[in-house]
């Protein structure tokens, strides 16, 4: 217990480290060779326990709690022995979904966020494109008015969960060609004629997460699925990107403490030179002074938690946060492999896995880059923006 | 149908035993983990949940004697969908040995009254000594059926069920009430669920003293039979090692050969 964590919270931390230590971990050598992991058998396993809509209302099969709750899931999923599937679950709950839940009618609600909250149904978050990933404002996928439906033509590209995904949350263009006016977020069911997945890609890391190219040959989606009114797609994807980058901050600060306590325990056990690795000053005190700056970053992550949870705007908080968090874990990656020696170079140690996967953080939901343009753009020092 | 759980929190399994000088035992877990509920009482508690669901028992009251901090074990099964709990904690009965563990329980299960089955795990982690059921059992006068591996049918003022015997398996049929203690072949225990963990999270659970019960026979290290007269923690093994060398392998393998002999291993 902490002054952020009460009992209850302890009660459900220990169910979801158990749920990690039972159904993912002894899973994630064989899902990591088959770069694929079972969504359809998982999510369903999450969903019964309540872990995929834990801030969703309760008339969806939610539990309709505060954001506290959500933290204490990213954090023990952040703790699992790949990044992978924590992403991929992360999509579900906090990618892919929170748009949906906030600006969805009930019927849209019923349909896709109920199956989503259950496990039963796993969904993509379909933002990047080929020619349009960090500039969003450059998306040509379109959704052009026929009747009562859309007709989607174009493509996406690096899509977490796409060669399993029932549903995609899809942001297209439904008027105009640049800009961040007239797109619009609309959920498409992945059985409809005209969808097919182009090729699945080999990633440098997050092996057991599938990641698709997508594409869209006339596909015809019925209006009623276009989350909140036409043309708002960009500023809803923007609300969503927040939750999306803080969950990508929880659980990546709790695996880089497990990496490091991990490194620790290695180079007590390491000798070298007649001692323990652990006893040379350069490797305690870089050592501390990671934890120092994962336990700095905690304390921003919690407080985008509480801002969140009290309703204001978390933008440049979170974009500090998603900034901090990426550099971190490069370098924690590359110092905790450095103190394995050869050990952290092969892939008997779970230190190799690391260093690939903690590569991502600084790219996905937005690049370093991305973050910092924000945060100009917040302190009023982008150039070209009004004092 | 009325069912209680008996069970008993303990330090987690990955918890280290050390005794000091004067015989005080001490449990610390390196990773910091908390006492859980006693594992094999999770496959009493999941069997308990079970009988409610297929076989139709209206109750399922988890039940425990221990401290006050005993409540978290009795909250997570709560969570698990135990339907209510009670503590029973005393510093009258601290010091119990298991005679008297099981007269407070037995105290506890007659005051609840109408109980039709105690399931029971098959042992405790910490105490390791498996006898609480069968006292149990026998202050209250019910039939004890232990290892149960599975429960067949419950109907008709019967319980019919299957035994997990050393060299094989037995089916046996006996009246009601009965006391059991489960083996964890029974079935695969179920996560609290998120709802489940708010629910118990509020739940005031009764706790019961030496006033609410008559315990026959008395409890309490007064009353206890058993007396721990000597703890101590076994000397660690020393071992060594002696490298044998000699100018080729086939004389290094004649002196080891010799060695092994002389010490009887060969
Ligand atoms: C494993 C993985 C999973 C992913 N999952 C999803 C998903 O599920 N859904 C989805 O929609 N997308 C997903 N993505 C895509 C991801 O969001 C994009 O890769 C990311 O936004 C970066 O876009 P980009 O790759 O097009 O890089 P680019 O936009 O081409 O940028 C390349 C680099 O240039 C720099 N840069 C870019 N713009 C600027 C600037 N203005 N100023 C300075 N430097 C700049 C940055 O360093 C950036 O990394 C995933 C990507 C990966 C690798
Ligand atoms: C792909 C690969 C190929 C290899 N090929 C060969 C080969 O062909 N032949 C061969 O003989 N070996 C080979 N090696 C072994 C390689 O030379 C060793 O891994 C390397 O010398 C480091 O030793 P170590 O792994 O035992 O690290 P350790 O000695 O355990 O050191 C671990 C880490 O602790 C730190 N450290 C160590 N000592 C100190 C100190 N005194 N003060 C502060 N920090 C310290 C460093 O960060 C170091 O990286 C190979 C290794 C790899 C990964």
């Amino acid at each position: 217990m902490s002054l952020y964590f009460n009992q209850e919270h302890e009660m459900f931390r220990q169910m979801v480290r158990r749920f990690v230590e039972n159904e993912i971990n002894p899973h994630v050598e064989k899902w990591e060779e088959d770069r694929i992991f079972p969504a359809h058998e998982l999510f369903p396993k999450a969903g019964a326990l309540g872990l995929l809509g834990i801030t969703y209302p309760e008339a969806y099969g939610g539990s309709g709690l505060d954001y506290w709750y959500e933290t204490v899931m990213l954090e023990e999923l952040g703790r699992a022995n790949c990044a992978g599937i924590p992403m991929a679950i992360a999509v579900q709950t906090d990618m892919a979904t929170p748009a949906l839940a906030m600006h969805g009618t009930h019927e849209q609600k019923e349909k896709f966020l109920k199956p989503a909250i259950a496990g039963t149904a796993v969904f993509s978050i379909a933002v990047s494109e080929p020619d349009a990933g960090s500039d969003v404002a450059a998306i040509r996928t379109r959704a052009e008015v026929d009747g009562d439906d859309y007709i989607i033509n174009g493509s996406k590209m690096w899509i977490t969960n796409g060669t399993q995904a029932d549903y995609l949350t899809l942001l297209a263009r439904t008027s105009g060609d640049y800009g961040f006016k007239g797109m619009s977020l609309i959920i498409v069911p992945t059985d409809t004629p005209g969808f097919s997945v182009s090729k699945k890609l080999e990633k440098l890391g997050n092996h057991s997460s599938d990641t698709a190219i997508l594409s869209f040959d006339n596909m015809r989606i019925p209006q009623a699925n276009r989350i909140g009114p036409e043309g708002m797609g960009f500023i809803l994807q923007m609300q969503q990107f927040q939750k999306e980058r803080l969950a990508g901050v929880i659980m990546s600060t709790a695996g880089m403490e497990k990496i490091i306590r991990m490194t620790i325990d290695y180079c007590r056990q390491r000798q070298t030179f007649g001692k323990p690795l652990i006893d040379n000053q350069w490797i305690h005190f870089k050592i501390c002074e990671l934890l120092t700056e994962v336990e700095a970053l905690r304390q921003l992550a919690y407080h985008c938690v509480r801002t969140l949870v009290a309703g204001e705007d978390v933008t440049k908080e979170a974009s500090m946060a998603k900034l901090k968090a990426g550099r971190l874990a490069r370098e924690v990656a590359d110092t905790c492999l450095q103190f394995h020696g050869g050990m952290g170079y092969v892939e008997e140690y779970p230190m190799a896995r690391y260093f690939r996967d903690a590569r991502l953080l600084s790219i996905g939901a937005g690049a370093d880059e991305i973050m910092l343009g924000i945060i100009a753009k917040y302190e009023g020092i982008l150039p070209g923006q009004q004092k | 149908m009325k069912v209680v759980v008996c069970i008993k929190q303990t330090p987690s399994t990955t918890a280290v035993l050390t005794v000091d000088t004067g015989g005080n035992v001490k449990w610390d877990d390196p990773g910091g983990k908390p006492n859980v509920l006693n594992p094999w009482d999770e496959y009493a508690v999941e069997e308990g949940i079970r009988l409610k669901e297929n076989h139709g028992a209206t109750d399922v009251i988890v039940l425990t004697a221990g401290s006050e901090e005993s409540q978290e074990a009795l909250k997570t099964s709560l969570a698990m969908g135990c339907t209510a709990a009670i503590l029973v904690s005393d510093a009258a009965f601290s010091g119990s040995d298991t005679t008297g563990t099981a007269r407070i329980l037995a105290a506890a299960i007659n005051k609840v009254g109408g109980v039709d089955i105690a399931v029971f795990g098959k042992q405790a982690i910490d105490g390791d000594t498996g006898l609480t059921p069968m006292q149990v059992a026998r202050k209250l006068g019910w039939t004890p059926l232990t290892y149960v591996s599975a429960i067949k049918e419950v109907g008709g003022g019967k319980i019919t069920v299957e035994r997990l015997l050393d060299d094989g398996k037995e089916t046996v049929t006996a009246n009601l009430p009965v006391v059991i203690s489960v083996v964890k072949e029974i079935n695969e225990p179920r996560y609290p669920s998120l709802m489940g963990i708010r629910k118990a999270s509020r739940a005031e659970i009764p706790t019961w003293g030496a006033g609410d019960l008559a315990v026959a026979g008395g409890a309490g290290a007064a009353a206890s039979k058993v007396d721990w007269s000597n703890i101590y923690a076994i000397p660690p093994r020393v071992g060594s090692v002696e490298m044998i060398t000699a100018d080729t392998v086939e004389e290094q393998a004649r002196i080891l050969a010799d060695k092994l002999f002389e010490e009887k291993v060969i």
